[in-house]
C-alpha cells in the first residue's frame, strides 16, 4: 500500500504539496516514485522560475521511464532541493522528506482549494 | 486487440512483489524489489530469470542441420551435439529477421531459440524456407518449453545443490540434456544474457513452477532474488549484447550491429550472404556505437543523434548503468562518428545533449 501522510495535500498527478502559510513544498508521492522505479535524474527549474498551475515545470527520470512533474499551484520558486543533483534516490527513499523538489511562494492562495487532502487522494488512488 | 499471453509462472510474481508490464504480447515482470537493486545483484550473487517466452522450434530430420546452416549467418559445423551457438538471421538484403541460439541435440536434431516478439515471424520465414522433400520437420514447442535463466557469479554454486550433473563440466555455450534439476528432466546450457556467467535452464512448462520455487529456496542462502526484464535490460546493456527490434532490425544488418564475427561470409551460402558479401567489400556506411552522456539525463531509443551540420544517427537503447552509475546507450551513426572519443549530441526531450562514443562493451566480467 502506498503511504499517503494526512497532513499533506495532493494532486491527480501525483505530487504532494505541504503548506507553509503562503509558501509550500512540492515532491511526487510515494505511489508516484514506487511505479517509477530507481529514480536516477530530477530536472527542476532554477530559483526565480514563475510555476503555473496545472503546467509541467520538471520532469523525474528512472532507469525504467521518465515522467513530467506538473505544478501542483501558482507561484515563484524560492528554493530548489540541491541534494536531488547528487543523490535523485532520495526520492525512492525519503518521498516526504527529503526528496522534496522545490520550495514555492504561492501567487493564487485559492488554487489550495483544487488540491485534494489524504482521503481524496486515497481514493483516487483506488480508482 | 489480442489477450496477452502468460508464461507457466505467471502465478508466482505477484508472490514476489513483481510489477507486471507488457513484453513482446506477454504480460511479464518488469521488476521486483528494484532495478538498481536486482542488476547488482546479479554482477555480485545471483539472480533467477523466468524467460519462458522465449520461443523454441524444433527442426529435426536428416536434413535438419542443412536448413539451419542456410538460414543462419554464422557457421553451424563448427559446432557439435551438446554445443550451442549464437546466429543472427538474415534477410536476403543482409538486413536481420532475429537473432537466435542453435542448441545442437544431434546431427538430425536442433532447437533454434527465438525472440518471443519474432516468434510468429521466424516461424513463418523457416517454413517458407522449408526445402521440400528434404527431409526437415519443424515444430513450434514454445507453448510447451519453459525457460529459467540463472545468471551470476554464484550461479553454478545454486545450480549445484539441485542437481547430481558436474556443472563444471558444462562449459561456456555448451549443455546437458536430461539433467535432473530438483527432480524434474532438463536441459543446462551455459549461456545467458547478462554478461555474468550462468545458465538457461530449459524444462516441460508444467514443472517450470517446482523449478523455480527450488532454486529460490536453495539460493535463498546466498542471496538469490527473482529479477525482472528492467534489470535483465540494463544487464545486458552494459555487456552490449544486442536486442532485436533495437539494435538489430529488418533493416539493420548484423554487421552493422557490430556482429561480424558471427557473419561467415566464407561459408557455401546462406540466404543474406550476398548482400553482407558486398557490404563487407564495399564497407558500411553506419554502425553501431557504445555512448556515454556528459550533459544529464538518459538518451533512450529512438532519439536523434546530431553532428555539427545535422542528423547523423538514432539511439537504438540507452540507459542508465547501475554498474557504473552513468548514462549510457548504444546508437547507430555515420562512419565518421564511430572513433572512441568522438563526439555527438542527442536530443533528449527537445534539448541538446552532449555524449561521447566510448569503448565497448560497456562491463565485462573477470575472468575467474
Amino acid at each position: 500500500m502506498s503511504q499517503v501522510p494526512a497532513n499533506l495535500k495532493y494532486t491527480k498527478e501525483h505530487e504532494w504539496v505541504r503548506l507553509d502559510g503562503n509558501r509550500a513544498y512540492v515532491g511526487i508521492t510515494d505511489f508516484a516514485q514506487h511505479e517509477l522505479g530507481d529514480i536516477v535524474f530530477v530536472e527542476i527549474p532554477e530559483v526565480g522560475a514563475e510555476l503555473i498551475a496545472g503546467e509541467t515545470f520538471g520532469t523525474v527520470e528512472s532507469v525504467k521511464t521518465v515522467s513530467d512533474l506538473y505544478a501542483p499551484l501558482s507561484g515563484k520558486v524560492i528554493e530548489v532541493n540541491q541534494s536531488l543533483i547528487d543523490h535523485p534516490e532520495l526520492v525512492n527513499t525519503a518521498t516526504y522528506s527529503e526528496g522534496w523538489m522545490v520550495l514555492v511562494e504561492m501567487s493564487a492562495a485559492e488554487d489550495v482549494n483544487d488540491l485534494m487532502d489524504a482521503d481524496a487522494y486515497t481514493s483516487h488512488l483506488g480508482e | 486487440m489480442t489477450e496477452l499471453r502468460r508464461t507457466p509462472l505467471f502465478s508466482l510474481y505477484k508472490k514476489y512483489g513483481a510489477q507486471v508490464v507488457d513484453f513482446a504480447g506477454y504480460e511479464m515482470p518488469v521488476q521486483f524489489s528494484g532495478i538498481v537493486a536486482e542488476h547488482k545483484l546479479v554482477r555480485e550473487k545471483a539472480g533467477l530469470f523466468d524467460v519462458s517466452h522465449m520461443g523454441e522450434i524444433e527442426v529435426t530430420g536428416p536434413g535438419a542441420g542443412a536448413f539451419i546452416q542456410k538460414i543462419i549467418t554464422n557457421d553451424l559445423i563448427k559446432i557439435l551435439p551438446g554445443q550451442a551457438q549464437y546466429s543472427p538471421i538474415a534477410n536476403d538484403k543482409g538486413g536481420t529477421v532475429d537473432d537466435v541460439l542453435v542448441y545442437c541435440l544431434n546431427e538430425d536434431e536442433y532447437w533454434v531459440v527465438v525472440n518471443a516478439a519474432n516468434r510468429e515471424k521466424d516461424w513463418e520465414w523457416m517454413v517458407s524456407h522449408q526445402p521440400e522433400n528434404a527431409g526437415v520437420t519443424l515444430r513450434d514447442r514454445s507453448d510447451e518449453i519453459a525457460q529459467l535463466a540463472l545468471q551470476g557469479p554464484l550461479a553454478e554454486t545454486i545450480l549445484q545443490k539441485l542437481t547430481t550433473v558436474d556443472l563444471s563440466q558444462i562449459r561456456y555455450y555448451s549443455f546437458q540434456t536430461n539433467v535432473n534439476v530438483a527432480g524434474v528432466t532438463s536441459l543446462v546450457s551455459r549461456t545467458g544474457y547478462t554478461g555474468e556467467d550462468g545458465f538457461e535452464i530449459y524444462m516441460d512448462a508444467s514443472q517450470a513452477m517446482s523449478v523455480f520455487e527450488a532454486l529460490m529456496e536453495k539460493g535463498a542462502l546466498f542471496g538469490l532474488e527473482p529479477i525482472g526484464l528492467g534489470a535483465r535490460d540494463t544487464l545486458r546493456l552494459e555487456a552490449r549484447l544486442p536486442l532485436y527490434g533495437h539494435e538489430l532490425l529488418d533493416d539493420i544488418s548484423p554487421l552493422e550491429a557490430g556482429l561480424g564475427i558471427f557473419v561467415k561470409t566464407a561459408k557455401f551460402d546462406f540466404i543474406g550472404k550476398d548482400a553482407l558479401l558486398s557490404q563487407k567489400e564495399n564497407g558500411l556506411r553506419r554502425k553501431i556505437v557504445g555512448f556515454e552522456m556528459k550533459d544529464r539525463g538518459i538518451a533512450r531509443g529512438g532519439f536523434q543523434v546530431f553532428g555539427p551540420d545535422g542528423p547523423i544517427g538514432f539511439v537504438t537503447s540507452g540507459t542508465f548503468s547501475p554498474t557504473f552509475n552513468k548514462s549510457i546507450g548504444l546508437a547507430m551513426v555515420e562512419l565518421s562518428y564511430t572513433e572512441v572519443g568522438t563526439e555527438f549530441d542527442i536530443e533528449i526531450r527537445g534539448k541538446k545533449a552532449r555524449a561521447v562514443v566510448v569503448k565497448t562493451p560497456f562491463y565485462k566480467r573477470a575472468k575467474a
